[in-house]
């Protein structure tokens, strides 16, 4: 069983859609922008828009990462020519990813719960705020009684949903509507992940951002994130439809504690996909990196992909730079991002950038985009607190 | 246990936090013996709250073996979890060291995580809710570890120094069967050779209690909390919250037998299935939850008729009951009438998340000791509710192999299949 990918539902701080997201991708359109005063962070990356195409009885009952996860989903599935009515309802699952759940609807019913009391905490809570919502209102939506899922672990969360979805698909179901989004942007949220003291102190939106480059200070954290239709590429063939990629590898590492004598398992984690999908790393034509934006994780990322690959081995890109860290969202988007370069056969460079200091031995792509062929992608996330995936696209098998 | 997989994975240990007592023998001494761990309330002062009933646990972290630090950083669920995992692995006498950490997985299922320090330091940070834009300089370290629950795989990785894939599932009610699952899961398909893993839950907290209270999901009782998980019968009134933690050792078989480790069970089969319908509610039918209970029987290789026992999601609201009543009717068809079904959440409540893991649990404990748990407080049975629910008093029975079903918001479904590792036909 091989799983393609068939439909990206972009919903980006530079692009809402395929349509809009490439282009600014190519062209170094950043989607950072100054949050308002009084929160935890300077800069954010936000997405245009709110409730679009999504019904008010709907609306009212979901917190914005819901709502641009259905936002995003409806992208997905027109961009796979893909009518769910058309499926057994058993032959389509849903697999998210999620980090932080509902913050913004979850922030105002516990603010009506302590300011006025307990009466006053709405019907909608209990289904909102919990980290399966987005994916039980898209089973709801799209009629999905497949396998559902929701998987949880930071900004690896995206691949490791997407490596759920293939094990969904080689056992139980046709096509699998998967990836994630993240909207961390309300105050509380935003205080809760300044204690991981990883945030930026930055100002300046072209700045405060630069991963792999010697000047970074921190991320920027952003919302948003991607839907994506993953199917048999059988099904897929019968359908007739346009195949962006086949996610040919996956695995998931995990670090040990601080303090530890071991090594951290990156490598681990980048040697395993690439087994699974049968490559060696001379096959990968580019890495879309992590980059976490912090001196020390930048460097040891670097340092992975320096030795599997050499240094300098592989061109490396880190699109996220103009949009900041979506987490569970994040990771999703580069899978968009690794499936529209295999697709258009080119290479996005990392915005903002002007390229990779001494301390990180890689190839950093900056500045232009730089021509393909792109026939092998490989994707790596970290996630907070050990977690590490890797995820290798390719172009569609015939 | 699945299409694409093909090694046996067996569970060698168990461990448990539970309202009633912490430990395995506690849990299942309550069980059996048809006790109730529901009472009133005393995590907080619940006065105002519609449903002020619990099923809470009498944990001491210190008494648990937690450092002070750790109780300080971690969150309730984090503690529970830490110390059900802790005695799953000395249960199952594996000696973590002669297993290469990169083969060695840890997942984690939970409904709602650390709401607990989230709501409590969301009170200081907003100056109880007086603030939107609340307080960075307020906040704690820790906070986003509270904030992002796979802080919880985290710390179960960290009890071994697992290497291996790390993965906290988070379906609501059915988190715990869905852990399980996934954690069986990675042992079938060779991506580790032993995973600790199950759920946790601590839910007790105003903001969950009120969200319960918003769509009368929880028993308002409050007179008679000790019968106010009544799953099955036609007084019942909604679910008793719960709290509490499973987790078990899942190995693959021949690396199992080969170090003479005990085996509880083997895991035979597990699907999830969307009723794409309502975010809480459920058709009288049951169809996708049969339909997940018919793929974990082929799974297992089992018909069913070979199912002995059926642990039930018996959650005690009135749509649930029923639901699942015609859920088991379905696929086991007359079969059902003859194999006795119980709710354990009748007498340790309803713990979200990490009720499935409790029950994978009871399972595990059923098969070992050939007993039955029962149903409490079913004394008025509900028509629409035909079955052998066990009522009040422990069973023995032959057990060869087990069912193990729930249902959570979200539409979602899973059913999970234990049997004896050798003496059943696959």
């Amino acid at each position: 069983m091989t799983a393609t990918i068939t439909g990206l539902g972009v919903v980006a701080p530079n692009g809402v859609g395929v349509d809009t997201y490439w282009p600014a991708v190519l062209d170094g359109v950043s989607g950072l922008a100054r949050l308002a005063d009084g929160h935890a962070a300077r800069i954010g990356g936000t997405v245009d828009g709110g409730t679009e195409g999504i019904p008010g009885r709907l609306a009212v009952q979901t917190d914005r990462w819901t709502q641009l996860a259905l936002r995003g989903c409806a992208l997905a599935l027109t961009d796979a020519d893909l009518d769910p009515d058309g499926l057994d309802a058993f032959d389509l699952g849903v697999v998210t990813a999620s980090s932080s759940g509902g913050n913004e609807f979850g922030q105002r019913e516990i603010q009506k719960l302590w300011a006025q009391g307990p009466d006053y905490v709405g019907t909608y809570q209990s289904i909102a705020w919990f980290y399966a919502a987005t994916t039980g209102q898209i089973s709801i939506r799209h009629q999905a009684k497949g396998p559902c899922g929701v998987l949880v672990s930071e900004q690896a969360a995206g691949l490791d949903a997407l490596g759920q979805a293939r094990r969904v698909l080689r056992d139980d179901a046709q096509v699998v509507i998967s990836g994630g989004t993240e909207a961390p942007l309300s105050p509380y949220a935003l205080v809760c992940q300044s204690t991981n003291e990883g945030f930026s102190v930055s100002a300046d939106p072209d700045v405060a951002y630069l991963p792999f480059d010697d000047r970074a200070d921190g991320y920027v954290p952003g919302e948003g994130g991607a839907l994506i239709v993953i199917e048999r590429s059988e099904h897929a063939r019968r359908r007739g439809v346009r195949r962006y990629a086949d996610l040919a590898g996956y695995a998931a590492s995990f670090d040990p504690p601080p303090g530890s004598s071991r090594p951290p398992t990156l490598t681990a984690a980048i040697r395993g996909a690439l087994a699974d999908a049968g490559l060696t790393p001379g096959d990968i034509d580019v890495v879309f990196a992590d980059g976490a934006g912090t001196r020390d994780a930048d460097r040891a990322e670097a340092e992975a992909l320096a030795a599997v690959f050499g240094p300098g081995g592989v061109p490396v890109t880190v699109p996220k730079a103009l949009t900041g860290r979506l987490y569970a969202g994040g990771s999703s988007l580069d899978v968009a991002t690794a499936a529209l370069a295999i697709h258009h056969g080119v290479i996005p460079p990392t915005g903002g950038s002007t390229g990779a200091g001494p301390s990180c031995p890689i190839d950093l792509v900056q500045g232009a985009p730089r021509p393909g062929p792109v026939r092998s992608a490989l994707v790596v996330a970290r996630g907070a607190g050990g977690f590490n995936a890797a995820a290798v696209l390719t172009t569609p098998a015939e | 246990m699945s299409g694409s997989a093909h090694r046996r994975v067996v569970v060698t240990g168990v461990g448990v936090v539970a309202p009633g007592g912490i430990g395995t023998k506690s849990f299942w001494e309550l069980i059996t013996a048809g006790r109730t761990a529901t009472r009133a309330l005393s995590l907080f002062d619940a006065t105002g709250y519609r449903s002020r009933i619990a099923a809470e646990c009498d944990f001491d972290a210190e008494d648990a073996g937690l450092s002070a630090a750790d109780a300080g950083r971690l969150d309730r669920i984090a503690q529970f979890a830490v110390v059900a995992a802790r005695e799953a692995l000395y249960d199952s006498g594996l000696d973590v060291d002669s297993v290469d950490p990169g083969r060695i997985g840890s997942v984690v299922g939970s409904a709602v995580g650390c709401t607990t320090r989230l709501e409590e330091n969301y009170r200081v940070v907003s100056d109880d809710g007086g603030n939107w834009l609340v307080d960075p300089g307020k906040a704690v370290p820790f906070l986003y570890d509270y904030l992002v629950p796979s802080s919880l795989a985290r710390e179960i990785a960290w009890l071994t120094g697992a290497e291996g894939p790390a993965a906290m599932i988070s379906t609501g009610c059915t988190s715990g069967l869905d852990a399980v699952g996934h954690a069986a899961q990675l042992v079938a398909e060779g991506s580790a050779d032993v995973v600790i893993g199950g759920a946790a839950e601590a839910p007790i907290s105003p903001i969950s209690v009120a969200c319960f209270d918003a769509i009368k999901a929880t028993s308002a009782n409050n007179g008679d909390p000790e019968h106010a998980s009544r799953p099955f019968d036609d007084r019942r009134d909604g679910f008793v919250l719960g709290e509490g933690s499973a987790f078990l050792v899942f190995e693959e078989a021949e690396a199992a037998r080969r170090r003479g480790a005990h085996v509880y069970a083997e895991v035979g089969g597990y699907a999830s299935r969307g009723n794409a319908y309502h975010m809480t509610g459920l058709r009288p039918d049951g169809r996708e939850m049969s339909e997940a209970i018919d793929v974990a029987l082929r799974r297992a290789g089992l018909a069913p008729q070979q199912i002995d026992y059926v642990n039930a999601h018996g959650s005690g609201t009135r749509q649930n009951d029923r639901h699942e009543t015609a859920a088991v009717k379905r696929s086991l068809g007359d079969h059902a009438y003859r194999t006795p079904m119980s709710s354990i959440k009748s007498m340790i409540g309803h713990s979200l998340g990490a009720i499935g893991a409790l029950e994978v649990a009871a399972c595990a404990l059923a098969l070992e000791h050939q007993v039955v748990p029962p149903t409490a407080n079913l004394e008025v049975p509900d028509p629409q509710c035909d079955l052998d629910y066990v009522p009040k008093v422990a069973r023995d029975r032959r057990l060869d192999a087990v069912l193990s079903v729930g249902s959570g918001f979200g539409g979602f479904q899973s059913a999970v299949v234990l049997h004896r590792h050798e003496g059943t036909t696959r």
